[in-house]
């Protein structure tokens, strides 16, 4: 039963599991899973308080059993602390698609409005509409957005 | 909530327990729970464990009180954008203390976790300070609060990183940065009213004056508190205290506030010793796992 293969398997289980608050990237590219084993998988609140956790450990776990893993147990570690350094590349592509402004880069400055690319934007609250995000305003294009803090 | 004044002066019994320095450890050793411990399970088996279940209790319940009384503003706050910052916020605290009250329960070994310890525990065996349980007043005197308690917290966390206790480690190293944004947050509050209107300005000194008397509490270092210091597991805040004044003078002189007179302390929340406002915080928050004791979600 342990193989290579079978963690290859469980990561592309995991790939189709949406993040229950923003949909558009899954729980790999979030960075959220932290570890995959051939008997268990370890995953990684973002946020101390983040009410999607739960969600987010119930739906590994139907999407695993739905898959056949049954005997693949979740761990959960606080250990070390996620960042937003660990969203994928991938996953900051999907973010600016959706419309969420992607955590700045090292050195970055300029938030850019992920709707048409200005950088004349400015913060209008520090939290939004879940722990991980705040609002931003486009001055160029008026829009308002959700930018995905530093963390 | 938004246009309550504050009463003239937070309802705090005479006795502060002010003269009761380092009698912590006595109280905390000898008579370390108030609940009834023969329906719960024997006592704690070592003083070792006693440490470290009071000292999660401490951490867990000054984040869960917080937690709840910004929950309180939910719905209500001047703008919905406040309304986020301070629910939010709030929803931090909770998570901080979901993590601290679980451990505590493990430590404990009685079976209890995190919502026995937060839902089933009575005033008394509160170990909160006294800030966190003071009612949320205005949006200024809310601030004050925020600004007060959360500078405190984020050194406080800072040290507790390096904690020989890995739950405590961990959960410090995760939420010191969410802590960060609420010093920052409260800061930059504090700042706008302070140098604001006439009103905002009466409001913000008028909070900060209700909430001066229980800073002295942040830095008591009882017995208990010295003990856990000593074994690398919690932090001796007197440490960072010339850092704090410091920080806090900053942003009163960004504000062109002047710090509060200096006021008699009130002390003894981490020996249990409360305001009135916490039971009726209590009251809210523990009804409905009371009342119905097997409500799931």
């Amino acid at each position: 039963m342990v193989s290579v293969a079978s963690t290859d398997a469980v990561w592309q289980v995991l790939e189709g599991v949406p993040d229950p608050e923003i949909p558009a990237v899954s729980v790999v590219d979030l960075g959220i899973v932290r570890d995959v084993r051939p008997d268990r998988v370890t995953i990684t609140p973002t946020y101390t308080g983040c009410p999607a956790t739960q969600v987010i450990e119930q739906d590994i776990r139907a999407a695993l059993d739905a898959a056949g893993f049954r005997d693949v147990a979740i761990e959960t570690t606080l250990s070390p602390p996620w960042t937003t350094d660990w969203i994928s590349e991938s996953g900051k592509a999907k973010l600016k698609a959706y419309g969420i402004a992607p955590p700045l880069e090292a050195g970055q400055r300029a938030v850019e409005c992920p709707q048409c690319g200005s950088t004349e934007t400015e913060e209008i609250s520090r939290f939004g509409s879940t722990p991980c995000k705040a609002q931003w305003r486009c001055r160029a294009c008026l829009e308002p957005f959700d930018l995905f803090k530093c963390h | 909530m938004i246009g309550t004044e504050p009463q003239s002066s937070p309802g705090f019994p005479g006795e502060g327990d002010h003269a009761k320095h380092g009698g912590g450890v006595e109280g905390a050793g000898a008579r370390p729970l108030h609940h009834d411990a023969s329906r719960r399970g024997p006592p704690p088996r070592s003083g070792e464990d006693l440490v470290l279940f009071e000292t999660l209790l401490r951490l867990g319940d000054d984040s869960l009180i917080l937690g709840q009384r910004l929950g309180e503003w939910c719905g209500h706050a001047p703008s919905v954008e406040v309304d986020l910052s301070l629910a939010n916020m709030g929803l931090d605290l909770i998570g901080q203390a979901t993590h601290f009250l679980n451990a505590a329960g493990a430590a404990e070994g009685q079976g209890r976790d995190g919502d026995a310890l937060a839902f089933h525990r009575d005033v008394l065996d509160f170990r909160n300070c006294w800030l966190v349980e003071q009612p949320n007043g205005d949006f200024a005197q809310t601030m004050a609060r925020m600004l007060l308690f959360s500078t405190w917290q984020e050194m406080l966390f800072g040290h507790l990183e390096g904690s020989k206790d890995a739950t405590i480690a961990a959960v410090a190293a995760k939420a010191v940065k969410e802590v960060r944004y609420h010093a920052e947050l409260s800061a930059e509050w504090v700042i706008r009213l302070g140098d604001g209107t006439q009103e905002s300005r009466r409001r913000m000194a008028a909070g900060l004056d209700w909430m001066w008397r229980f800073v002295p509490e942040l830095f008591e270092t009882d017995a208990l508190a010295l003990e856990a210091a000593e074994r690398g597991i919690g932090a001796d805040p007197r440490k960072f205290r010339d850092d704090y004044d410091a920080r806090i003078g900053a942003v009163l002189a960004e504000a062109t506030l002047e710090a509060p007179r200096e006021q008699r302390p009130i002390l003894g929340g981490r020996r249990g010793h409360h305001g009135e406002h916490l039971g009726h915080l209590l009251a809210a928050m523990q009804y409905l796992p009371r009342t119905y004791p097997d409500a799931t979600w």
